[in-house]
């Protein structure tokens, strides 16, 4: 009797054990960010087709904002940027567009053409900052305190679920607190 | 032709065209200071994970962001920073995963030391059960029609 039931629950071990290995397998593009609850990279970028005005971290520090990926050449951003229009709409964080690793005449046209919801746009041309901020895919968003600290990241495109559940309620807490 | 001359001929093809490929560098030429750095770039590329296309390390991977990632590892090699020191920056950005080898930490306990546990069981396991059949024969009675008795 025992010696059937144990190759059968080490079999069944091995079921759970692959079972939970595909799932993590499944949910390892969304690797969480070393970032989180670490002060966001420093970083000092040149507004996007402004070549004379500069942005820093410092300068953005006091509200909260978001910092938002993406590229011309980037496909998941055309389909996410419906939603950050939506977002932008709503008024309630300042948005920040990292347009990186990109032409500036691409970037410039693509906004025309879909429209822009950055409050600001920055160029990161060379993707320097992009590495600082771990960024390893497009579009990739992160949600700063007014301490200039990473309180969230989304990888991929961003959807109403994500805004809803996990962007406003932060951005809420952060205005109520200070 | 018969076929199995046939047969060789595509496996000496296919042979030829993996080899290639295998040959075929992605990376671009870069310069060293000292035949060490450039061991030191070609091992520390090749233990760093590409974060785009997972399952390749940053020295195979033809992805932008590896490109980028090999100019980071470079630039910093010449700086004179150490391999841990580089290690360190991109664990600093892209987390653990970036390592190819996992580093012995409180969350990778397990991935560390479930084969010894595993080894270990295997060996007990093995030891009752040859310990049983031992004890098993030398009851057996001689004759071999006899019924045995554990």
């Amino acid at each position: 009797m025992n010696s059937r039931i144990i190759p059968l629950l080490g079999f069944l071990a091995l079921v759970v054990l692959l079972v939970v290995g595909l799932n993590i397998a499944d949910r390892k593009t969304n690797l969480p960010s070393p970032l989180i609850d670490k002060p966001a990279p420093e970083f000092d970028l040149q507004v996007l087709a402004r070549p004379d005005e500069k942005v820093s971290k410092e300068s953005l520090l006091g509200k909260p904002y978001l910092v938002n990926f993406w590229g011309s050449w980037c496909v998941t951003c055309r389909a996410e940027h419906p939603v950050v229009t939506q977002l932008a709409k709503l008024n309630k964080v300042y948005i920040v567009g990292m347009n990186f690793r990109d032409e500036t005449a691409d970037a410039v046209a693509w906004l025309k053409r879909w429209g822009n919801p950055y409050d600001i746009s920055l160029s990161d041309f060379d993707g320097r900052v992009s590495i600082d901020f771990g960024v390893y895919a497009a579009p990739e968003t992160f949600l700063v305190d007014p301490s200039g600290t990473i309180v969230f990241k989304h990888l991929g495109q961003l959807t109403w679920e994500v805004v809803e559940n996990e962007i406003l309620p932060r951005v809420e807490k952060m205005e109520s607190g200070s | 032709m018969n076929p199995f001359r046939i047969i060789v001929l595509i496996m000496a093809l296919a042979l030829s065209v993996s080899v290639s490929a295998q040959l075929a560098p992605v990376q671009e030429p870069m310069k060293f200071d000292n035949p060490q750095q450039e061991e030191r770039f070609n091992h520390l590329t090749r233990e760093l994970r590409c974060l785009v296309c997972q399952n390749q390390n940053l020295a195979d991977s033809d992805a932008q962001l590896a490109h980028d990632l090999r100019a980071e590892v470079h630039e910093m090699l010449i700086a004179g920073k150490s391999d841990d020191e580089i290690k360190q920056f991109m664990v600093d950005r892209y987390g653990d995963f970036v390592l190819y080898r996992p580093p012995v930490q409180e969350n990778t306990f397990l991935l560390w030391l479930a084969p010894m546990v595993l080894l270990l069981g295997g060996a007990i396991i093995l030891r009752v059960i040859i310990k049983k059949r031992t004890a098993l024969l030398a009851s057996a009675p001689d004759d071999e029609t006899g019924d045995r008795t554990a």
